[in-house]
């Protein structure tokens, strides 16, 4: 137990700062400002392999390393669609995932942000469309941002996830009677 | 029938050193089998190729006394079934389930049900026969699956999947339970199925290594060494040396890295964040090493026919070396806080065991094998250039559980730290890369490495001009997610994400 505790405060915190907005992804404000105005509340997502190699699944276990510090954005990860904001979609879309995907999205309340991750996600990647795959997520579901890589990286992925959420957050603004946001 | 009578018959087969070929009639297929399993022999690979139109051959890769054999099954008619070896080695049921889906070629086995094709293509559709098919050829209905149902008093099933709670790969767990209690798991997988084996035989055979590298995303250079490794050896040329290093230096890198997340999600599963923080940490750390000497934080493209795509210098080595010397450092004292904590170790001891016996008979490989006493690792059994100069230790335990399992990644991450800072210090001089020549139309290699998870093999066969006509990845999860089914029973289910974890077998590079 004292080993765990010296171990702990002898390595202090490791977080970094929050990646820099890309404008090249619609990022606009920073980060937990838009998902304040959007939801409210902490962002929950919901990751779906739909047929990824496992490469961007690493990544996504990265961002959830203390150095990122996912938790401390306002950022988490759930375990049900029907608890999530935000569906993270990784893969070309195998034809056997297809089904299970498009309840999931189903399952998912609003606003339902699609992030489609990896050159996979965005385009099919090097597996493409064949017997077995759709390719890209959005031949399967409605996608905000696509997010390249191979994988990409967990700054990347971030800059992603805030990209849907400030591009969600302008529609809304634009489109909203309410324009009396918090 | 003895394996020397044979033996005057078969010939070297290129690939991997040590590796012989022979070819054989349907009675013999299976009396070789029978004399592989006698001398406590393994099989690592077994799967079937297209000759012409109309024929087809199997082929299997069998491990035995320090020697690889690479079996060949003639089939002049493809309606007619072949002799099934799942009877001598378990494992190989799955494998022949999926030489059906794939090829319509079918075993004399009990089990005839599906194991790739769900109802994303149409029945008697041959993927790797039949011309690829147009675009959205068919809606995808709803299907169907025979488990084996347990009945009695107070069971009942629990579904899990294909969507899990974690960011984890797609699979259906079906649990039979009494209680807590776990009567009997049924694994129902495929669902990330791709047709990678159809679309390799799209791709020019220099820029497969890449679809190679994407089989299963966390082992990319153990699957593209693989890939290569059976590309060079039928374009009959040699790697620089120095190449063949700096691969082992990758392939190292990506066990530890793995290793690293391993650990760190095993102490999560047992209710202890603090081992997740500290190992994503050292694992972060590790992987901005690789971006800073490779250019990438995993070393997806890493691998290239001919030699590598880097070249690492004399200042890189010494930034790698004092990079792993420090991760190193930690993972020892938090080994100890992990054989300290009484909680953890309590989740750890006796879950899941696997005995050694049940390991022998079921096949189980690669690092849950070390850990039930398969004493079996391809860089010292079947060695390739540069482990014969690397004196690797072959990590193993007898006890079977996810402790032993835990301690064997410790062990192995300790082992490959050695061995990285060997292959720094002694990595000899000149090119990294060489001039592949295109490989003969018809030749196949075989490819066979050791990745962090267990044997990888790649059989390649060329095709004319620079195609390839077949390819078949092997990911040693085909072996270990029958034994997963067993590890389980009479553990409770909650146990079930601890017992997984210490598997940690691929979805990916099963399902291709």
């Amino acid at each position: 137990m004292l080993k765990t505790l010296h171990r702990i405060a002898s390595i202090g915190i490791v977080s970094e700062p929050p990646p820099e907005a890309d404008d090249n992804l619609r990022v606009r404000t920073a980060l937990q400002d838009n998902i304040r105005a959007l939801l409210g509340r902490a962002l929950c997502i919901r990751h779906i392999d739909a047929g990824s190699c496992n490469g961007c699944e690493l990544e996504i276990h990265a961002i959830n390393n203390p150095i990122y510090n996912l938790e401390g954005l306002g950022i988490r990860f759930v375990a049900s669609p029907r608890h999530a904001d935000m569906l993270l979609v990784t893969g070309p879309v195998s034809r056997h995932m297809e089904v299970a995907l498009r309840r999931t999205y189903a399952a998912t309340p609003g606003p339902k942000l699609v992030v489609a991750l990896g050159d996979c996600g965005c385009t099919g990647g090097i597996f493409g469309v064949n017997y077995a795959t759709c390719g890209r997520v959005s031949n399967v579901i409605p996608v905000d941002v696509a997010v390249p890589g191979c994988p990409p990286s967990p700054t990347r992925i971030l800059q992603g996830i805030l990209a849907a959420v400030s591009a969600r957050r302008d529609q809304y603004l634009a489109h909203s009677s309410n324009r009396h946001l918090p | 029938m003895a394996l020397h009578d044979l033996f005057e018959r078969s010939y070297i087969q290129p690939g991997a050193p040590g590796l012989r070929g022979l070819e054989v009639s349907g009675e013999e297929w299976r009396g070789v089998a029978v004399d592989v399993a006698a001398a406590a022999g393994r099989l690592l690979a077994l799967w079937a190729s297209p000759a012409g139109d109309t024929a087809a051959r199997v082929h299997a890769v069998f491990i035995a006394d320090g020697e690889g054999l690479l079996l060949t099954l003639p089939m002049s008619d493809l309606d007619q079934p072949y002799p099934g070896i799942d009877d001598i080695f378990p494992a190989a049921a799955r494998m022949q389930r999926a030489i059906a889906d794939l090829m319509g070629l079918r075993a004399t086995a009990t089990d005839t049900r599906p194991w790739l094709r769900h109802a994303a293509w149409p029945q008697g559709y041959r993927p790797l026969l039949d011309p690829p098919l147009s675009q959205n050829h068919t809606e995808v209905t709803s299907d169907s699956y025979d488990f084996v149902r347990v009945e009695g008093d107070g069971v009942h099933e629990i579904a899990v999947g294909p969507v899990h709670a974690g960011t984890i790969e797609p699979g259906h767990f079906r649990f039979s339970v009494v209680g807590e209690k776990v009567l009997k798991l049924e694994e129902r997988l495929g669902y990330v199925h791709k047709g990678i084996e159809q679309r390799f035989t799209q791709m020019p055979i220099l820029q497969g290594y890449r679809l190679a590298a994407r089989v299963s995303g966390d082992s990319a250079v153990a699957f593209s060494w693989a890939y290569c490794q059976a590309l060079e050896a039928i374009s009959n040329m040699e790697i620089p040396a120095r190449a063949a290093w700096l691969r082992a230096l990758y392939l190292e890198l990506e066990r530890v890295a793995n290793h690293l997340g391993d650990l760190g999600a095993l102490g999560n599963d047992a209710g202890f964040a603090f081992g997740l923080m500290q190992f994503g940490r050292l694992k972060e750390s590790l992987l901005r090493t690789n971006q800073e000497v490779f250019g990438e934080r995993y070393l997806m493209e890493a691998v290239v026919p001919g030699g590598t795509q880097r070249e690492v210098s004399g200042s890189q080595c010494t930034l790698l070396s004092e990079s792993l010397r420090k991760i190193e450092a930690e993972v020892r004292v938090l080994r100890t806080i992990y054989d300290e904590h009484a909680g953890v170790r309590d989740r750890f001891t006796g879950a899941g065991i696997v005995t050694p016996e049940l390991a022998t008979r079921l096949g189980l490989t690669g690092l849950a094998g070390r850990a039930s006493a398969q004493a079996f690792d391809l860089r010292v059994d079947l060695p390739y250039t540069p482990y014969q100069h690397c004196a690797v230790t072959k990590m193993v335990r007898s006890e079977g559980d996810v402790a032993a399992r835990v301690a064997i990644r410790f062990d192995e991450i300790h082992e490959s730290c050695r061995i990285i800072q060997h292959i720094l210090a002694t990595i000899p001089s000149g090119g990294h890369r060489a001039p592949v020549r295109m490989p003969a139309d018809g030749s196949v290699g075989i490819g066979l490495i050791e990745g962090w998870r267990g044997p990888v093999s790649v059989a390649l066969e060329a095709g004319p001009a620079g195609t390839i006509r077949r390819c078949h990845p092997h990911d040693p999860s085909w072996q270990n997610w029958p034994v997963l089914e067993h590890a389980i029973i009479g553990n409770i289910v909650p146990d079930f994400p601890l017992i997984n974890k210490s598997f940690n077998l691929s979805y990916s590079g099963h399902d291709l």
